[in-house]
């Protein structure tokens, strides 16, 4: 239990690390589908939901699990969908853009 | 746990990593997003396969409905309403965290889980209400259900953290008592509700580009914990992530705004600048208005035009008319860029969105430090519907309590045109030296209407 715990602890820190490092290179045209994402990554929740309402057991577990699954399910859906939608109108301009006028 | 369920979470977070790192640049965004959403689909299938198939009727039921439920409004949504959407999803995730987590604890009922598994169960029921209730006051916020103003009343601050007290009271008090536990668990629960709603309320329409981010931020550090208590990596991995991008957000945007967090939490920006706005918006004199045709012909003989965007253009709905007015001058060859300030919209990069959605090519969309050196050079600057962000006090005013923001540096250029309803003050109630400034001229009216005429004069310049 113990060790569990600790090993949990450095898992965290870690990827808390690799998260600064690849977030901070995200330019900021592109903040909000990388908070719309980031937004549909915490749906991962669902997992958890998952686990605790498949197993459930009595009728007050079995409520708290659906409900948690419902929420979880439209938070990873419909973040996915809405960044896709987002990502989707972002377009270059015709003929290489930038360079054309300097 | 199945060895072969431990390795497809492993691969659900590679494929996060990647997917995100995929987000740098706009022509691979696309595939970051879809390469995240097959990890999820990894995990979530190995989650499946594994567990008993309790209750599968139920479970079914709400992954449909919600499915169904988050597809319909994804799709429907205006790009003009994407923070209040982010906000709602945010929510509801945080909500799922709380859920498990006061499921988890209620398996033990009327025992009580090792403090190990109890210790981090409580923190997320606590950090997830919070960011379920604080989420929806800025849900309805944004979507103007509730009015956007702070809402304050006296003895805010001491009430929230005699609320905060008393719930670490309560969690102490749990292990102790089996026969009030249920009743204390709810009362906990309810308890982190009071301070998610209590906490967002006073916190002003304009600072929400913040206050979604630190939302954004719990709901991560709320699924982090709550792998803590399923001893589920994946849950630490990817929770993880979401709460350093949310906390780096959270401190641009506040950078951005030249405030601590603190400050906007708890400082009530609409109240702090009362006297200010007293003060401005009295002497007209020394601003030289102008009209649509000088307009027209300054910028058809230009060479290099900057258009620096406001939410004051979203609010007019011009986003299509200044993506007309971007057509129209690059067929003349002039080269047009827009200069987007960090906390332009109300969440991050949102007026790149909005702009992205009226078919502006987003490598004419430049941020504050890419654009900023390039003024200098630039014969016109339009300004539509900014104010704070292009104040020139906020470099060399000390007085001003813009002082040390990060401005776009508009008056640098040869000449600066501004589109305004009025000379009234910005959202920040600060006169704006700018309009003052001999390069300046002012054309007043609806930035929608006045970018329409100035379209049709465009085309009469010879």
């Amino acid at each position: 239990m113990q060790a569990n715990w600790v090993l949990e602890a450095y898992i965290f820190v870690l990827a808390l690390f690799v998260g600064f490092q690849l977030i901070s290179k995200v330019p900021s045209v592109l903040h909000t589908p990388l908070m719309s994402a980031t937004n549909a990554i915490h749906g991962i929740i669902l997992v958890g939901a998952l686990t605790v309402a498949l197993a459930a057991h009595g009728p007050l577990e079995t409520a708290l699990g659906t409900a948690a699954v419902f929420l979880a399910t439209l938070n990873v859906v419909g973040g996915f969908v809405v960044t896709d939608r987002i990502l989707e109108m972002f377009r270059r301009s015709p003929g290489g853009g930038r360079k054309e006028h300097e | 746990m199945n060895s072969l369920v431990q390795v497809a979470y492993l691969l659900t977070a590679v494929a996060f990593i990647l997917g995100v790192m995929r987000l740098r640049a706009p022509a691979r965004a696309r595939s970051g997003n879809l390469l995240a959403a097959g990890g999820m689909l990894l995990a979530l299938v190995a989650t499946a396969a594994v567990l008993p198939a309790h209750h599968l009727w139920w479970v079914g039921a709400a992954l449909v409905v919600g499915g169904i439920a988050g597809t319909a409004s994804a799709r429907r949504v205006p790009m003009t309403a994407m923070p209040q959407m982010v906000a709602l999803f945010n929510g509801m995730g945080g909500g799922a965290a709380a859920l498990v987590a006061a499921d988890e604890t209620a398996r033990y009922l009327p025992a009580f889980p090792p403090a190990a598994a109890a210790a981090p169960a409580l923190f997320t029921v606590l950090i997830g209400s919070i960011s379920f209730a604080g989420s929806m006051v800025a849900f309805a916020k944004l979507q103007e259900l509730i009015r956007g103003r702070p809402i304050t009343f006296p003895g805010q601050k001491p009430v929230n953290l005699l609320l905060l007290l008393l719930l670490i009271g309560v969690a102490l008090l749990l292990p102790f008592d089996p026969a009030a536990r249920a009743a204390l668990l709810i009362g906990f629960a309810a308890g982190a509700l009071l301070l998610g709603v209590s906490t967002v309320l006073p916190v002003g329409g304009a600072d929400m580009p913040v206050i979604i981010s630190l939302l954004n931020a719990c709901t991560g550090l709320a699924a982090a914990t709550t792998g803590f208590v399923l001893g589920n990596n994946v849950l630490i991995v990817a929770g993880a992530l979401v709460g350093a991008s949310g906390t780096i957000l959270t401190v641009l945007m506040s950078r951005a705004m030249n405030r601590s967090l603190a400050n906007v939490l708890f400082g009530s920006f609409g109240k702090l600048h009362a006297t200010h706005l007293e003060q401005a918006g009295t002497e007209g004199e020394g601003v030289r208005a102008t009209t649509v045709e000088d307009v027209a012909a300054l910028l058809a003989y230009a060479g290099k035009v900057a258009i620096v965007p406001g939410y004051g253009l979203a609010v007019s709905r011009a986003q299509q008319e200044v993506r007309d007015l971007m057509d129209a001058l690059l067929a003349r060859g002039v080269d047009v860029r827009f200069g987007i300030h960090p906390v332009a919209g109300r969440m991050p990069g949102h007026m790149n969105v909005l702009l992205a959605e009226a078919n502006v090519p987003y490598d004419r969309l430049y941020d504050m430090e890419s654009i900023n050196p390039d003024f200098p050079r630039t014969d016109v600057v339009l300004v539509i519907g900014a104010n704070d962000v292009t104040n020139p006090a906020a470099r060399n005013n000390p007085d001003s309590p813009l002082y040390g923001m990060p401005v776009l540096n508009v008056d640098q250029a040869r000449s600066v045109v501004v589109l305004k309803r009025s000379l009234r003050p910005g959202f920040a109630g600060i006169d704006n030296d700018l309009y003052r400034n001999p390069k300046t001229m002012m054309l007043f009216g609806d930035a929608r209407e006045s970018l329409q005429h100035l379209l049709s004069a465009l085309k009469d310049v010879a």
